[in-house]
């Protein structure tokens, strides 16, 4: 009916769940029932053994969202499962991408690397490696400024988040 | 010496005593023969299905006759997937179920074994929760979580995946051993000044309507309905599994609503001015469109599933908590208002649009199932297929008590009347137990007639045969030009001698003048029975409201102009 209130976006959720085999799927299960394609995914462990935390960007409508987010609640093995993307939280990421770089255009990668703090972590002939670390939009911005070199491949981490201060994710 | 202590299998069956399971319906396989052994000799009762979809159903039709958890118990590979329609139904109805299927030995999982499949990645869309057990030390809090999951909250089926090494292995300590459930929390009492807006707003309506759904039921909140239907002067409808929890004779009950609701029940959802739904979550079997439901009516919504809250209809108020003590909260806080026209404008309603079908020339299923209802009485518990029959015995069968009305909702599972009308017997050993079953049903699951032979179980079968899907049947004929395809049974055996040969009395219906008498001799017959009636193959269930129309696009009778297809889904 009203296309605001399930305008599409890009969501960052925190899950908190028990350490137990099969919870990724019946996460996953949620998301897929719904169309919601994963962007990225992470799954650690936590301070405590029994649990596990998992980050979630995903990318659907609003209100589905909050629907996806009470049918995560209701998993016997989910603890929480909130959605973080309009709160000031601690957001990191990292990227590992390695481009073409023969040594005559290596200082000018350097200077691209040294504006987003990233460091050479392999150098090779015709090839260098950056490892950087921040915002997901930093990431965004570093890897489109590396493009014109020639990018070879690249992972990222996906999403880590963490609430400020006293508030516990 | 022996070594004293349980194995695996004998502590399952340990807990299963402790809850008070009274049936274990099931097929044995090789995964599962440790349990099998561990059964024999215990006061846990064997039930021997003729196959895995019909234990899983018999363990429903028992849940929902009597309120406790019904068991099953499979064996790994085919056994397990035998399931799934089983716990897709169960969970589709929010009925307390346990599963256990036995597994091929932990060590060869994921390696394609004889008879090993993945069952807990086939199961997990079709579970409110599911184990595979590594440990045979876990077994009894698994075993004592499954239980409680499976009934409290929402209530719905729980799978165990037993690998037969852990069930064969002998756990040192069957001690009370603490649940393991952060992430598990069941509401009760609803948030009160959510539940004072709802008193406030249900004061100031004119004309309110009580939508009662199967949670009402599984709440056991009849009393508290009855009072607030009663107090109110608010006329109640109900969905197809909220039907009985206010007896459908209450001057103020409307009966079902919905696609083959009554046409006062639809007529008063269109014209109220509050809805508020009490465990039903606004099926769009119930709904139509969902943007015409109740269009400017205000709507309130009582649900022990947060996630059921503003899922397919936006609610003016949702309040999360059990019925029964939501009710309970909200009976105190109000006052009867100005409901009288309104009361006699349902009653005109009802007047003017009663249920009907014509009589005249061969057999009418309606006819059957009004004289069956009749004969039977309201104490009888009914169970029915899926289809024609079942819509026809949802308006028919008026039920004056929701144990007594024991249908597949939310799945639509054919071949559910049958062994769902066997475990209700079961659980319910003095009632009278009747299974409306359509030709079609009937024969997905028939072979369990020698389950309910064998036990020899005086549930009364009645076969509504028409030798059509009848109710796909009636979708094309209604909108797809008449053009029949894949819906005529042809080939149907005959019913009454097939009963026969299984050992259960066989009758036939083939004339009007025979259904009462051929029915009360059903009844009258002490033991298994099944009536074959043979009724005019052409009819269609009305009234009737295509799919995704509005409530108000209701039809009474069949439509004299070609009709476009639905918009909405089956």
């Amino acid at each position: 009916m009203d296309g605001d209130t399930n305008a599409i976006a890009r969501h960052s959720i925190s899950l908190y769940v028990a350490n137990k085999p099969g919870v990724l799927i019946r996460v996953a299960l949620v998301f897929s029932r719904r169309g919601f394609n994963i962007d990225s995914l992470v799954v650690s462990e936590t301070q405590d053994p029994r649990f596990s935390r998992m980050n979630i960007v995903a990318r659907g409508g609003r209100e589905t969202l909050e629907q996806i987010l009470k049918q995560l609640n209701k998993l016997v093995d989910v603890i929480h499962a909130r959605d973080y993307s309009y709160e000031d939280v601690i957001q990191k990421e990292l990227a590992l991408i390695k481009i073409d770089c023969l040594p005559e255009r290596r200082h000018e990668a350097f200077q691209v690397m040294e504006a987003f703090k990233a460091k050479t972590i392999d150098l090779a002939e015709g090839t260098l490696a950056a490892e950087v670390t921040g915002s997901s939009e930093k990431l965004d911005a570093f890897e489109s400024l590396l493009r014109p070199f020639g990018i070879r491949e690249m992972v990222r981490s996906g999403k880590l988040l963490m609430a400020r201060g006293n508030e516990t994710t | 010496m022996g070594d004293t202590r349980l194995n695996g299998a004998e502590a399952l069956v340990e807990i299963m005593i402790e809850e008070g399971v009274e049936y274990v319906f099931g097929l044995p396989g090789g995964s599962a023969i440790p349990i099998y052994d561990a059964l024999v000799g215990r006061n846990v009762k064997l039930v021997l299905t003729r196959h895995e979809q019909g234990a899983v159903h018999m363990a429903d039709g028992y849940a929902r006759a009597t309120g406790r958890v019904g068991v099953a118990l499979v064996t790994s590979g085919p056994g397990a997937t035998n399931t799934v329609t089983g716990l897709f139904t169960a969970l589709m109805d929010s009925v307390p179920l346990v599963v256990v299927c036995g597994q091929m030995p932990s060590w060869t999982l994921g390696l394609d074994a004889f008879q090993e499949a993945d069952v807990s990645g086939i199961t997990y869309p079709c579970v409110k929760h599911s184990y595979l057990v590594k440990d045979v030390e876990d077994i009894p809090r698994v075993m004592r979580e499954a239980f409680y999951l499976a009934r409290s909250g929402r209530p719905g089926p729980v799978l165990i995946d037993m690998p037969k090494d852990i069930s064969g292995a002998r756990l040192s300590d069957m001690g009370k051993v603490d649940f393991h459930l952060p992430g598990y929390s069941v509401p009760l009492e609803g948030d009160s000044s959510s539940i004072a807006e709802a008193a406030r707003l249900i004061k100031a309506a004119r004309r309110p309507v009580l939508l009662v759904g199967h949670g009402a039921a599984i709440a056991g909140a009849s009393i508290e309905v009855r009072e607030l239907v009663e107090r109110m002067r608010m006329p109640a409808v109900s969905t197809l599994l909220g039907k009985g929890l206010l007896p459908e004779s209450h001057e103020l009950s409307l009966g079902m609503l919905g696609m083959h609701g009554t046409a006062y029940a639809n007529k008063a959802m269109v014209a109220c001015d509050l809805v508020m739904s009490v465990g039903s979550r606004w099926d769009d079997r119930i709904v139509g469109s969902y943007s015409d439901f109740c269009k400017g009516a205000v709507k309130i919504h009582i649900d022990i599933d947060p996630a059921e809250i503003d899922k397919v209809v936006k609610v003016d108020v949702g309040i999360v908590g059990d019925a029964k003590a939501v009710l309970a909260q909200l009976l105190p806080l109000l006052e009867p208002g100005d409901t009288e026209d309104w009361v006699k404008q349902v009653a005109r309603w009802r007047r003017d649009y009663p249920l009907s079908y014509r009589k005249e020339g061969k057999v009418r299923a309606q006819h059957v199932i009004e004289e069956l209802r009749a004969l039977a009485g309201g104490e009888a518990v009914f169970t029915t297929d899926v289809g024609q029959h079942q819509m026809w015995a949802a308006q028919f069968v008026g039920s004056e008590e929701s144990r007594n009305w024991i249908s597949s909702g939310g799945a639509g599972t054919m071949g559910f009347g049958l062994p769902a009308a066997i475990g209700a017997q079961l659980g319910r050993p003095g009632a009278r137990v009747v299974a409306i079953v359509g030709d079609g049903g009937f024969q997905m699951t028939l072979s369990e007639l020698a389950t309910m032979r064998n036990l020899k179980l005086p549930v009364k079968i009645v076969v509504i045969n028409n030798h059509y899907l009848g109710m796909v049947r009636q979708w094309q004929s209604m909108f797809y030009d008449e053009r029949y395809s894949g819906v005529d049974l042809e080939g149907n055996p005959d019913f009454a001698r097939l009963a026969e040969a299984y050992g259960v009395k066989g009758y036939r219906i083939t004339r009007p003048a025979d259904v009462r008498r051929v029915l009360k001799a059903a009844l009258e017959h002490d033991g298994p029975v099944l009536v074959d009636a043979e009724v005019e193959k052409h009819d269609n269930v009305f009234p009737m409201i295509p799919a995704g129309a509005s409530l108000k696009d209701m039809l009474l009778e069949p439509p004299k102009r070609k009709l476009e297809k639905p918009t909405g889904g089956t």
